[in-house]
């Protein structure tokens, strides 16, 4: 990982990573919600790329937005929606697990911060 | 309504109202499979709900509403009937034209969507409850 990763605050990477992340469950949620709606394409957030923009300096909304895209479906449906839930289903275990630890990360970092005030 | 911002919950909970009034159309469909009337007019004809997405362009989340019920065009099935009580002049009946499969299917298939929007909303509030006790 590049060096400015470091240099984003109190809690380096982890913050803007819990974020996107956040913004990703909401996509993958809008994806599952929709499985039946005609016409309707699914979308999801490429992690990698918006993490990688958001640490290079683009804000937020910038990294998640530019990061969006448009899932390709393994087997088109005759009425135009690209929900495959399985797959749906599939990546928002993985986003949740990602999120988990992540938040994991987080409160050892602020469990480390806590010790360093009390100077235990 | 089109104002209103979208968060992750209200994507899920919308989306199961949604749901619950497909379930609902399925089982008023199925009620009345059998309903027979004596004119083609009268006869019950099968309802469907359509789904449009609602999204929220502020957040990226889209949600799905229940943009109408519509009333199906199929016509009515005359079944010969004479000692049906509602038969007409000619001893028929107008049975409701409901595909009793279809609607089956389309019944299990909204359940099973409804039970993946509980599943979703139950890991989310999970990880809510967990970033709010940060544990």
């Amino acid at each position: 990982m590049s060096d400015p990763a470091s240099n984003t605050g109190l809690f380096g990477v982890h913050g803007m990573a819990l974020e996107l992340r956040s913004q990703r469950m909401g996509l993958i949620a809008s994806n599952i919600a929709n499985a039946a709606t005609p016409n309707y394409k699914a979308r999801d957030i490429d992690f990698n790329t918006a993490l990688n923009a958001r640490i290079k300096g683009a804000s937020q909304d910038q990294a998640a937005a530019a990061a969006v895209q448009y899932r390709v479906p393994v087997m088109p449906s005759l009425d135009g929606n690209t929900v495959e839930t399985g797959n749906e289903q599939v990546a928002f275990s993985q986003n949740a697990v990602g999120y988990a630890s992540t938040l994991a990360f987080l409160s050892d970092d602020v469990g480390e911060v806590k010790r360093a005030i009390k100077g235990e | 309504m089109a104002g209103t911002d979208l968060n992750i919950f209200s994507v899920a909970g919308r989306a199961m109202s949604a749901q619950q009034v497909r379930m609902n159309t399925a089982a008023s469909n199925l009620a009345n499979a059998s309903a027979v009337s004596s004119k083609e007019s009268d006869a019950y004809r099968p309802i469907k709900a359509v789904f449009a997405t609602q999204m929220d362009k502020a957040t990226g989340l889209a949600t799905v509403n229940v943009s109408s019920v519509v009333r199906a065009d199929a016509t009515p099935v005359r079944q010969h009937d004479p000692g049906n009580p509602l038969a007409d002049e000619n001893g028929d009946v107008w049975a409701a034209p409901v595909d009793e499969s279809a609607e089956m299917v389309e019944m299990l298939d909204s359940s099973r969507q409804y039970q993946n929007l509980v599943e979703t909303l139950s890991t989310a509030k999970q990880l809510m409850l967990d970033t709010i006790r940060m544990k």
